[in-house]
């Protein structure tokens, strides 16, 4: 089948041709890079990627298909897709679907053929850009300017929440988890603790959190920069103390700038499977997997009542954050996984112990 | 934790020899690790008895000792050197049960030397089956089914409970020695009993078949405070079933998705966390290619040919990175080489594919049975870097050099539909080739899945390789020859122009030409572990048809060095010695030194060795692509071995300047007419030969002559397909069976000199001639120079004859005007020299003569080639002053890992490595020598004697010495008679066909331990001769097949033990005095 060509066009002015699969569509979004050699299918749809165009740094996507089970949730959020190949004829026991059904089905426009290290190395040495995906016939001129007039979107937390708050019952602690574009994975190991979990919007406030009366508050992860859901921090402003927190990317960093820090835009950000982040506590090194474009400002946390526990091993940007009062703490990366290293799932235990302790302590009280 | 104080002087082990299963990649590991621990201030002792290293050049460690790898030799040199520490886990499993033999000794703890890295029990816990199940087990993680056995009934007994086909997998032995699959009871015993030999406790692992799994390997890298990286995965294209080592390998894997990568990830870290291993390990699984069942197959709690792999395929260096590690330093302290920024306690991304293909002998090895199975068999590999797996695939195959410039056999067409399927049902070298062959026949990918069980992902890709091709011919037509889209896509896949030229009957020419019209030209991508996510500092480069160039030119004087390609018989590690040491002389001499080599388990491809590394195949089209990117002042071949050599002449026409000895001149010495014309005109004799294209003129040729003759086709070069033949029956026989014989392939036939074999080494820089060492053979001329016992400096040569020789290689040298290296063989018969053949380039003796003489060769001939002058680096000409020790380098085998192959001695090269000896005299020489070699020098015992007629004589003298030595003999009938004759007594044994138990039962039983064997004529395996040599490799028993190496081992037990002689008789005399007193 002949396809049509399709260009990534990019605010720096640079145009990138290759061939169009998946819908055939102009989109347009935030280009960033994943180094991840797997989990295609988990960041695609990851909510945190949500008004972004996604480039794989391994040249082969789709190898394994598409199948039931690695969704993170219902539907992809990316903006688009960019491939150095994208595989027509996948090979898994698991297999359904294959990539380029799957982003026709959801009306995601993908380009293929694109010299993706060039990309990357672009976005690399630039920072992350703007840019469109185009199968028109307008001329590059035209779309750059396009480009660069377009602005990013603000709204993406409001896009991936829950609309209503529901429930999967356990026998566990109670646990309310705050959908700020939440990942399943979160559920999962919320749930393979035998927590029992209510799910619920973004714009939930304390009030309505305070008569599920949960034993802890996961703040889950999200698209987008922190300080465009103020509301958020409001939230945990006012429960933090009251009840355990425990912060995953977004999530952290809403409980950082709750907490009085600030959060800055990073040049390219942190997006892969690779990411060595050293516990300050015991100096043991863990390979994470990381998906953020901002981060909480180091120095922000002087005079604040923040502890900073974990550090990227490469760049020493915060990873991870502890209350010197409160039980509450968060991490940058992603203990869930999926996709990635399953190196930091005790994490999640850690909160269940945390909110267990808490629980005897408010007890005795 | 940083580096420990208490530790000052470390001890490491090499891996000795190469054979099969073990090869460069512990030489590029244990050099690694030496310059890790010097770099870190540590005082390094360094013993290997393999001369043919880098490890081993004294500027790598503080003291080398280049000694047998016993427990008896290195025990010495602790207790001479007193270490703090040992390294083990850098030398293969040689180094690995070395060591364990040694604290097992006690040997250890009595010195005080501590064993780094990884300890006692972790490696026992790794290494031992039984152990490693338990762990297995306590931790959770899935095993086959299967036993620990010790006799061949309890194999038979579990065999039968769980059901045939079983594994069987001796208990530390590499490469799979020993090991197999059981089909059925008799293979089983076959193979069990066997294994119990091979495995040094006596313990095999009978195993449930997991046949048809995916492999999958893991590189795992664990420090001292717990924290663990995975480097690298791997997938087999070939299912379980398949050696790793004789799979093809593709990094990352292609077809698991996140859960099942994160799955083993996970398994393999748990695994080594509960090793407590610090530093490499690599831990292989089988997956069901159906569900999430996997299990562990076996852990390497050490570096290995996969880690070594790892390395090149991602850019980290697990090696270096394991030798800090075993000091106390954690991975989070340690930088990243390659980018120089960030950490090495990371885990590399690749944004490229990586396919390994290994290389095996089979080229050499006729006879051999090709079938892969669970036993190693190749002796090496090539891998190749691509944007796409095609691209990769191709790549790799174009680098194997085995003729192949695609993925396509010659006369591949011929093979029958039932012989097509059986061979893609069982596995053999050619396969993947075959899985081509089948899509061009119209077999659908199911069918060719159903027979291979290789995973559908790669044989669409394969499909779409035969796809592409069929496009390309059908897209020719009398106005264009192919569309530039098709080109383009064409090169993206990894096709050579030459393939494409055929595809579209155009000529290699058009193709380049069209190429360079429409801009189709490959760029250079950096290897960089992180998918450009950081700046890398490294230039490791791979060529690919994508868009950015990120190739950083300098404009600094450049010279490109071609390396040698895979390891395979005749063309060895010797050679990626003297390349390292030519691109360390070019940085010294002022220059870039740019590297192009695609052999991963090489110190060569190491990314800190050159300027600029080219991980590329050795093919004219992509070499030509590097050169175009770089812009060297020239391209040295001289080093590469005949790889390089035979790329000299497409690289000159395509003008690019060959630095050294200029093309004229090689074509001298290698083309055969030329050379008999310069040998005529220097009146410096060859062996009287001819040069026939028929088999009548053979016969013609044969009887003017004289027989016995060597013949060889003159379009193979490396002694193959080389035979002696001594009547006319036999050279009709080779005439037909062995060679095709016609005016495009003629047929050499020489006259064949039974004489002393010579070889000479000279360096020289177009006037000056210096000749570091000559070697004498201990075998005569009739076993290849590469598998006889090399003495230096000679033993029975007169002044005058080491004269004549100097004067022959000065004289050959000067006409021939070498600029660097030559290498000469010559034959000296009846007191008179003949020239053999001259290589004009670096051969296998010059890392043996570096090190003997002390003179670093390829440095100087690197440096001559660069117009530095002999005298000007301070030597003269002539023959250098000879050493006063002895040195020997001896010959190693790998046969026990090759079924069906004749061990005697002959013209054609068997060897795969080669140890040396060194000491105060011959006898000592030797016989460290022989012990690296891995002989059991039997002190005392049986010799089972069975000479051909016409060695009998000879063989007298020699049979008697071991007799006196107190040797029993054993012998069949006609040499039991003709020594009884000769007043030696001895046990006559049956013939085969005289029923048992008869000459192999005596083999068998160990009732020997020594062997005798000289060819009779004929080399057809059933003979006799055939099946005792092969007896006493699978059994272990030395067997000697030249009656040369015979005398040698005897002189060797003369010196070392004593005969028992009764007094010359006085008695009568004293009788007759005593008679007068009574
Ligand atoms: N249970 C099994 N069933 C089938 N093949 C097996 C089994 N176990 C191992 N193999 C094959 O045998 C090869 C060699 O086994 P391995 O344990 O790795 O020995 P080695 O120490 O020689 O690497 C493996 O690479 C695998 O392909
Ligand atoms: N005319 C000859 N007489 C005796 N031995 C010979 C003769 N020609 C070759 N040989 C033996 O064969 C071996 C290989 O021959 P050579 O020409 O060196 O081929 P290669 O290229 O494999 O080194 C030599 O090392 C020598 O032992
Ligand atoms: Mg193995
Ligand atoms: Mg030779």
């Amino acid at each position: 089948m002949e396809r049509k060509p399709a260009r990534l066009i990019l605010e720096n002015g640079e145009v990138l041709h290759g061939i169009s699969f998946g819908a055939d569509k102009d989109s347009f979004g935030e280009v960033v890079f994943n180094t991840g050699m797997t989990g295609y299918q988990e960041v695609l749809t990851d909510p945190s990627y949500c008004g972004q165009i996604v480039t794989m740094t391994y040249p082969l996507i789709g190898n394994y298909g598409i199948n039931r089970d690695d969704f993170e949730s219902i539907r992809p959020y990316v903006h688009g897709f960019v491939v150095r190949e994208f595989a027509d004829y996948p090979s898994n026991w698991r297999n359904s679907s294959d990539l380029e059904d799957f982003l026709k089905k959801y009306d995601i426009p993908g380009i293929a053929g694109v010299d993706t290290r060039k990309l990357t190395r672009m976005i690399r040495m630039h920072g992350t850009l703007k840019g469109i995906i185009t199968t028109s016939q307008e001329a590059d001129e035209v779309l750059i300017e396009k480009v660069r007039q377009s602005e990013l979107m603000h709204d993406q937390v409001a896009r991936v929440s829950t609309m209503r708050s529901y429930r999967c019952p356990a026998d566990g602690p109670n646990i309310v988890l705050i959908d700020y574009g939440s990942k399943q994975g979160i559920l999962r190991e919320l749930l393979q603790r035998k927590c029992d979990v209510t799910v619920v919007p973004y714009n939930v406030t304390a009030e309505e959190i305070r008569r599920i009366n949960p034993d802890g508050i996961m703040l889950s992860n999200g698209p987008g920069d922190p300080k465009d859901v103020p509301e958020a921090v409001e939230t945990i402003r006012e429960l933090m103390g009251e009840i355990p927190l425990f912060g995953i990317c977004l999530g952290h960093q809403l409980f950082a700038l709750a907490s009085g820090a600030d959060t800055e835009k990073m040049k390219f950000g942190h997006r892969g499977s690779n990411h060595p982040v050293k516990d300050l506590a015991d100096g043991r090194v863990y390979i994470t997997s990381q998906n953020h474009g901002y981060s909480v400002s180091e120095a922000s946390l002087a005079g604040t009542e923040l502890e900073l526990t974990h550090v990227a091993l490469n760049d020493g940007t915060v990873e991870g954050l502890k209350h010197s009062k409160y039980p509450a703490f968060s991490v940058q990366y992603h203990p869930e996984a999926s996709p990635g290293p399953e190196d930091s799932g005790y994490l999640f235990d850690r909160f269940v112990e945390m909110m267990v302790k808490n629980k005897g302590v408010k007890q005795h009280a | 934790m940083p580096k420990r104080k208490d530790i000052k002087k470390i001890l490491v082990i090499g891996s000795g020899p190469i054979v099969i299963g073990q090869a460069a990649e512990f030489d590029y590991a244990g050099t690694q690790a030496c310059q890790a621990l010097k770099e870190e201030g540590m005082e390094v002792i360094l013993v290997n008895s393999n001369p043919a290293t880098i490890m081993t050049d004294t500027a790598m460690a503080d003291r080398v000792y280049i000694e047998p790898l016993t427990a008896e030799f290195v025990s010495r040199i602790i207790r001479q050197e007193q270490p703090d520490g040992l390294l083990p886990t850098l030398g293969g499993q040689t180094g690995l049960n070395l060591a364990v033999e040694l604290a097992e000794q006690g040997v250890l703890e009595q010195e005080g030397v501590e064993l780094l890295g990884t300890n006692l029990s972790s490696i026992q816990k790794a290494e031992d089956r039984e152990l490693f199940r338990a762990l297995m087990k306590e931790i959770g993680e899935p095993v086959p089914e299967s036993e620990i056995i010790h006799t061949v009934d309890e194999a038979i007994e579990f065999a039968e409970s769980i059901g045939y086909p079983v594994i069987v997998r001796p208990a530390y032995t590499l490469g799979g020695t020993g090991g197999g699959i059981a089909d059925d009871r008799e293979s089983l015993i076959e193979i069990v009993s066997n294994g119990l030999k091979y495995s040094p406790i006596n313990q095999c692992l009978i195993e449930k078949s997991l046949l048809g799994y995916k492999e999958i390997e893991y590189e795992v890298m664990r420090d001292s405070s717990g924290n663990c990286i995975v480097v690298c995965n791997m997938e087999n294209i070939d299912p379980v079933g398949v050696h790793t080592g004789d799979s093809i390998v593709v990094a990352p894997s292609q077809t698991l998705s996140d859960v099942e990568y994160q799955m083993l990830r996970s398994a393999s870290l748990k695994i080594i966390r509960s090793l407590e291993i610090e530093g490499g390990c690599n831990v292989q699984f089988a997956l069901d290619p159906n569900s999430y069942q996997y299990y562990v197959i076996e852990v390497n709690p050490r570096v290995s040919r996969s880690s070594a792999l790892a390395s090149k395929a991602t850019g980290y260096p697990i090696a270096k990175m394991a030798a800090k590690i075993a000091i106390g330093y954690t991975m989070d302290e340690l930088k990243n080489p390659i980018t120089g920024q960030t950490y090495a306690c990371f885990e590399p991304a690749l944004d490229y594919v990586v396919t390994k293909i290994p290389r095996w002998p089979f080229d050499k090895f006729t006879g051999a049975n090709r079938k892969l199975g669970t036993q190693m068999k190749a002796t090496g590999e090539v891998m190749a870097i691509g944007r796409s797996l095609e691209e990769s695939l191709l790549k790799a195959v174009r680098s194997l050099e085995i003729g192949a410039y695609h993925l396509e056999l010659e006369d591949v067409e011929q093979i029958t539909a039932e012989e097509l399927d059986q061979r893609l049902t069982a596995a053999d070298d050619e396969r993947i080739f075959l899985v081509a062959e089948a899509f061009r026949r119209g077999y659908d990918l199911d069918r060719i899945h159903n027979l291979t069980g290789i995973d559908p992902f790669f044989l669409y890709k394969i499909e779409g390789i035969i796809k592409l091709e069929q496009t390309i011919k059908a897209g020719r037509n009398n106005d264009q020859i192919i569309l530039p889209a098709l080109l383009k896509q064409a090169k993206q896949f990894g096709f050579t122009d030459r393939k494409i030229a055929e595809l579209t009957s155009s000529s290699e020419e058009e193709i380049k030409t069209l190429r360079k019209q429409w801009q189709i030209i490959p760029v250079f991508k950096m290897v960089d572990t992180c998918a450009a996510e950081f700046p890398a500092q490294t230039p490791y480069y791979y060529s690919s048809y994508d868009e950015e160039n990120e190739h950083e030119s300098s404009d600094k004087k450049k010279i490109v060095v071609l390396g040698s390609g895979p390891i395979r018989i005749g063309q060895g590690i010797e050679f990626d010695y003297a390349t390292v040491h030519a691109v360390w002389a070019i940085k010294e001499a002022g220059y870039e030194a740019v590297i192009i080599n695609n052999n991963p388990e090489t110190v060569s491809t190491d990314f800190n060795t050159s300027d600029r590394l080219y991980f590329e195949p050795l093919y004219l089209e992509d070499v030509l692509h590097v050169i175009e990117a770089e812009q060297p002042e020239g391209v040295i071949v001289q080093f590469g071995g005949q790889t390089a050599i035979n790329l000299a002449d497409g690289l000159a026409r395509a003008g690019v300047k060959i630095l050294g000895t200029d093309l004229a001149h090689i074509d001298a010495a290698e083309d055969r007419e030329k050379f008999e014309q310069l040998l005529e005109s220097l009146n410096i004799d060859r062996p009287p030969g001819k040069t026939v294209t028929s088999v009548n003129e053979a016969v013609k040729a044969a009887n003017d002559l004289g027989y016995p003759v060597l013949v060889r086709p003159s379009y193979v070069l490396g002694g193959r397909a080389m035979e002696i033949v001594y009547n006319e029956e036999e050279l009709l026989h080779y005439m037909e069976q062995a060679v095709r014989v016609n005016p495009q392939h003629p047929v050499l036939i020489d006259r064949y000199l039974l004489g002393t074999e010579v070889e000479v080494d000279a360096i020289a820089d177009g006037e000056n001639v210096l000749i570091p060492g000559i070697m004498e053979h201990i075998e005569r001329a009739g076993v290849h120079s590469g598998d006889s016992i090399a003495v230096y400096p000679p033993q029975s040569l007169s002044d005058e004859m080491r004269e004549q020789l100097v004067n022959m290689t000065e004289k050959i040298a000067r006409s021939l005007e070498i600029k660097g290296l030559v290498n000469i063989q010559y034959v000296i018969y009846h007191n008179k020299v003949y020239v053999l053949e001259v290589n004009p380039r670096s051969s296998r003796t010059v890392p043996f003569l570096s090190k003997v003489t002390g003179i670093p060769m390829a440095n100087v001939a690197t440096k001559a080639v660069l117009g530095v002058t002999l005298p000007e680096q301070g030597y003269e000409n002539g023959l250098y002053p000879e050493d006063r020790y002895v040195s020997v380098k001896v010959p190693v085998f790998s046969f026990a890992k090759l079924r069906r192959v004749d061990t005697t001695l002959g013209p054609e090269m068997k060897s795969t490595g080669e140890v040396m000896g060194r000491d105060r005299n011959l006898a000592k020489a030797l016989y460290k020598g022989l012990i690296a070699s891995g002989m059991k020098i039997p002190m005392l015992g049986t010799m089972l004697v069975t000479v051909a007629d016409k060695d009998k004589e000879e063989a007298t003298s020699i049979i008697r010495g071991f007799y006196d030595l107190g040797f029993k003999l054993l012998a069949t009938e006609g040499t039991a008679a003709f020594l009884q004759e000769k007043g030696m007594h001895v046990t006559r044994v049956n013939k085969l066909r005289e029923g048992s138990p008869n000459i192999l039962d005596v083999i068998r039983t160990g009732e020997a331990q020594v062997v005798i064997n000289t060819l009779t004529k004929g080399k057809k395996p059933e003979r006799d001769g055939f099946r005792i040599r092969r007896e006493a490799v699978e059994n272990e028993v030395v067997c000697l097949t030249s009656l040369d190496t015979a005398r040698a081992l005897l002189h060797v037990l003369e010196t070392i033990s004593f005969a028992a002689e009764a007094l010359p008789d006085r008695q009568s005399k004293e009788r007759k005095e005593m008679a007068q007193y009574v």
